[in-house]
């Protein structure tokens, strides 16, 4: 099955547009838009915290993958609607079975230093992500994409050369799966399966990604470093398609606080933040062409301790249906976050790609119809005004995650008599609380790892360690195994989805939106990229 | 007086060994590890991650280890959150930053507080001294987390004067509003210690003689009230010294200064044991040494103290 889709042609007419002598280096309209293109082409973002590292396989957080993905370049990337498109590889082919896949890679991409960029390049830097010497935190991530020995490797059991990664020849890369994985190849944009330039990390070793030492293969090179202040990535002129790129230089200014970050985009100090909590209505009202929200590919929830440690109320399904329609999610995406969140009734977002919202009863309920439902399966259960229901919900500090449990205890203790204890938890002792299953109800989040419905529903099978409320359903591993390999995967998870409706093990609050402030002349910004995969390459800064 | 010193300085060793023994307690007994996470890593990865940085040893010898990295090659570990960077280069990079804007703002505090309270005490009831004292009175009651938005919001967004943050270098316009933040409640408190020291001190009867005898004012201030006024001015001081050159983490965290306040809170919020062991060592460390210099500093002002 040989991939060479569409999007080669449209990458190619886009990226010759770019490179033309008309182009090159005027930076006077942009090639595909003909938009007026500004003398400075600099953007500035604010980056939440510093970022736990820039080395493809030990980096973490969210902050760091934004940066990784400037600096370094997969075998393939992202368009602006979350498209697979070309990266260091120009395509690939899958067998049959989907178990082993071919990448061949292109000619004449270059490291930073001039250096080519060959197939052992990825074995070497797939090889370090499953090196438990390394021990890089998301080493869990080869054994997700079903690489063959990753997980012995991992486990110590064997040495990484038995990755079953092997280079063909310079430009021809072959990976061989455990099982038949349809979805693969998206999964090599995230930043863990990048490329690393060997000489450079062995001449400096753990100094290789400073400033000066590091050598990459994406649009930009880290030139500036100052933690917890500032970092700079400027156009990497061996970049294979370093003629199409328009922004010269990115600048991630830390900054922790979400509303001292508005005052300095209110000052122009920034070309994008976030918008707190609560504002967006403000703002879009003063600022329309600057504030903006869109979907993201993340959920928020409450979940029930089902575990043996769990309440003994919150077996009864009764209960747990009672709870869930009683919460007024609109109250709490239009009142307390008013972003444009939309609610939520099922696990996996609407945004998730080949992802149809099944229809479940909840949803198409009016929420009086829903409170009366919610009374009547609670005095099912015996509990009533003689009997209250009684217990206790955590979520971690954080003002918004405070507003939204008391709002919750509020709606349930007003139309069910339901009395909530509510516990603030810091973050460290909140995760090792919900971990432990030392909860009745606590909070919980999830942003995809990739864009599928199996990065949301995997989370609810038996064996998964994200399962923190230890929901088990056999039927519903059972489908979720059989997504893995299916290639018509909706009837799978809207099944999933209505058991999960009917079992409640969650409550499904809302789906989470990106809710930013952009500045005008910023164009290019990837709205229809639920995953929020950016590329400073792609974006570009307007005249004004 | 130098063997005092020398005593001084040999209790400090075991009173930081103490103090590394209390952290290390404390940091292991805190729920949550530095590598919990909201994705629950699986055990062999954990297991693989804590091999790594000496984790999976007993509680002693990572004491042990650590205190003999110290000693022999005075390397303080490597992080758990920043894996590009190990705490000597987050202090070397941070210290720094908050030593620049710690000075000034102690410079600024004591001098503008100390001229202050001096000037009100001399001109006692008068408009002069109304003036200082309701201004250390406002300067009171903004601690900078209420001060350091509104200056934002005026050479800021307003007027557009200064920069809402950042450091690069610590250049003047990235210096002004983390020093004037820092400085204003410090300078509010030593203008009314000063200010009621000094009063105290002009109402004695060595000074009564003094005027009595004819001496100018001036004289009488410089020569013979000023060094017992500063006698409690100091003892402030010396704290406040500690406190500001090992900076506010308000104000790293408001400006981005990059400074150490900022890595110090976030390392106790990620469990980065390492990183917080070394700044508290810092910290520790600068607070025996200025308080030994505060003890110098009274000798030096009251010939009655002798060590």
């Amino acid at each position: 099955m040989k991939h060479a889709p569409s999007f080669s042609m449209a990458a190619l007419l886009a990226t010759t547009i770019a490179a033309s002598p008309l182009w090159a280096g005027s930076h006077a309209t942009h090639p595909a838009t003909g938009e007026a293109l500004a003398d400075d082409q600099t953007f500035t973002y604010r980056q939440l915290d510093e970022f736990s590292s820039v080395d493809p396989q030990v980096v973490e957080d969210v902050s760091g993958a934004e940066v990784v993905r400037d600096l370094f370049e997969g075998l393939m990337n992202q368009d602006a609607d979350g498209n697979l498109v070309p990266g260091v590889a120009t395509g690939f082919e899958a067998n049959d079975a989907n178990d082993v896949y071919t990448f061949t890679l292109r000619q004449g991409a270059k490291w930073s230093n001039g250096d080519p960029i060959t197939a052992h390049d990825f074995v070497y830097g797939w090889q370090r992500a499953v090196d438990p010497a390394l021990a890089s935190p998301y080493s869990w991530y080869m054994e997700l994409m079903s690489i063959r020995n990753a997980k012995e490797i991992i486990a110590g059991d064997k040495p990484i050369t038995d990755l079953a990664i092997e280079a063909i020849d310079d430009h021809t890369l072959r990976v061989h799966l455990t099982g038949s994985l349809p979805y693969f190849a998206t999964m090599t944009t995230h930043g863990t399966t990048f490329p690393v330039h060997r000489a450079t990390i062995e001449a400096h070793g753990a100094e290789w990604t400073k400033p000066g030492n590091i050598v990459s293969n994406g649009a930009y090179v880290l030139s500036e470093h100052i933690p917890n202040e500032r970092s700079v990535r400027v156009r990497n002129e061996m970049y294979w398609n370093n003629d199409a790129t328009i922004i010269d230089k990115t600048v991630a200014l830390v900054i922790n606080d979400e509303n001292t970050a508005l005052t300095r985009y209110m000052a122009g100090e920034l070309d994008r933040t976030e918008v707190p909590a609560g504002q967006f209505p403000r703002l879009k009202q003063e600022h329309p062409d600057e504030a903006i929200s869109f979907p993201r590919l993340c959920n928020y929830y409450y979940t029930f301790n089902l575990s043996d440690n769990g309440p003994e109320e919150f077996k009864d399904v009764n209960v747990r249906q009672a709870l869930a329609l009683a919460v007024d999610r609109r109250i709490i995406t239009e009142n307390i976050l008013a972003g444009g969140q939309p609610q939520a009734f099922t696990f996996t977002p609407a945004a998730t790609a080949g992802f149809e919202v099944p229809d479940v009863a909840i949803a198409s309920m009016t929420q009086a119809e829903r409170d009366a439902k919610a009374r009547e399966l609670l005095a099912a259960a015996g509990y009533g005004p003689g009997n209250p229901l009684k217990f206790s919900m955590i979520y971690n500090t954080a003002e918004n995650h405070k507003k939204i449990a008391v709002a919750m205890s509020q709606m349930w203790k007003q139309k069910l008599g339901v009395e909530v204890e509510l516990g603030n938890l810091e973050w460290k002792i909140f995760l090792e609380t919900r971990e432990n299953q030392d909860f009745e109800l606590a909070r919980g989040a999830w942003c995809g790892d990739y864009n599928e419905a199996s990065t949301f529903l995997d989370l609810i099978t038996t064996p998964s360690g994200y399962n923190d409320g230890k929901y088990s359903n056999a039927r519903v591993d059972e489908l979720i195994l059989a997504a893995r390999t299916s290639t018509d995967t909706q009837p799978l998870y809207t099944e999933v989805e209505q058991i999960l409706a009917e079992e409640m093990p969650v409550i499904p609050i809302y789906h989470n939106a990106g809710v930013y402030m952009i500045d005008e002349d910023v164009g290019g910004w990837p709205v229809d990229n639920v995953e929020q995969n950016w590329y400073s390459r792609d974006l570009y800064k307007l005249a004004k | 007086m130098l063997g005092y010193i020398i005593r001084r300085l040999l209790v400090a060793i075991p009173t930081l060994l103490i103090l590394i023994v209390i952290c290390f307690l404390l940091m292991h007994s805190a729920p949550g590890g530095p590598f919990t996470s909201e994705r629950p890593l699986p055990p062999q990865v954990l297991a693989n991650i804590e091999a790594k940085y000496g984790l999976d040893q007993p509680f002693w010898k990572q004491m042990w280890d650590y205190v003999w990295g110290i000693v022999t090659r005075f390397d303080f570990g490597p992080s758990f959150a920043y894996k590009d960077r190990n705490v000597n280069d987050i202090i070397a990079q941070g210290f720094p930053v908050t030593l620049t804007y710690g000075l000034w703002s102690f410079v600024v505090a004591s001098t503008i507080g100390i001229s202050l309270g001096i000037a009100a005490a001399i001109r006692h009831n008068t408009w002069l001294d109304f003036f200082a004292v309701g201004l250390s009175f406002t300067a009171q009651a903004l601690p900078n987390f209420v001060l350091a938005p509104i200056l934002v919001i005026i050479f800021t967004l307003w007027l557009g004067l200064l920069p809402g943050g950042g450091w690069y270098g610590g250049q003047w316009q990235y210096l002004i509003m983390p020093v004037i933040a820092l400085s204003t409640s410090y300078m509010a408190s030593i203008a009314r210690i000063t200010r009621s020291s000094m009063l105290e001190v002009l109402n004695t009867n060595y000074i009564r003689t003094a005027r009595a005898k004819g001496l100018p004012t001036r004289t009488v201030i410089w020569r013979h009230a000023l060094k017992p006024t500063l006698m409690p001015v100091i003892s402030y001081l010396g704290p406040v010294f500690v406190y500001v050159i090992t900076g506010s983490v308000f104000v790293d965290l408001y400006f981005s200064t990059g400074g150490l306040g900022q890595s110090y809170v976030n390392s106790a919020l990620s469990r980065d044991y390492a990183v917080l062991l070394g700044v508290t060592i810092l910290y520790g460390a600068l607070t025996i040494v200025f308080n030994l210099i505060t003890d110098l500093a009274y000798a030096w002002l009251d010939p009655k103290i002798r060590y």
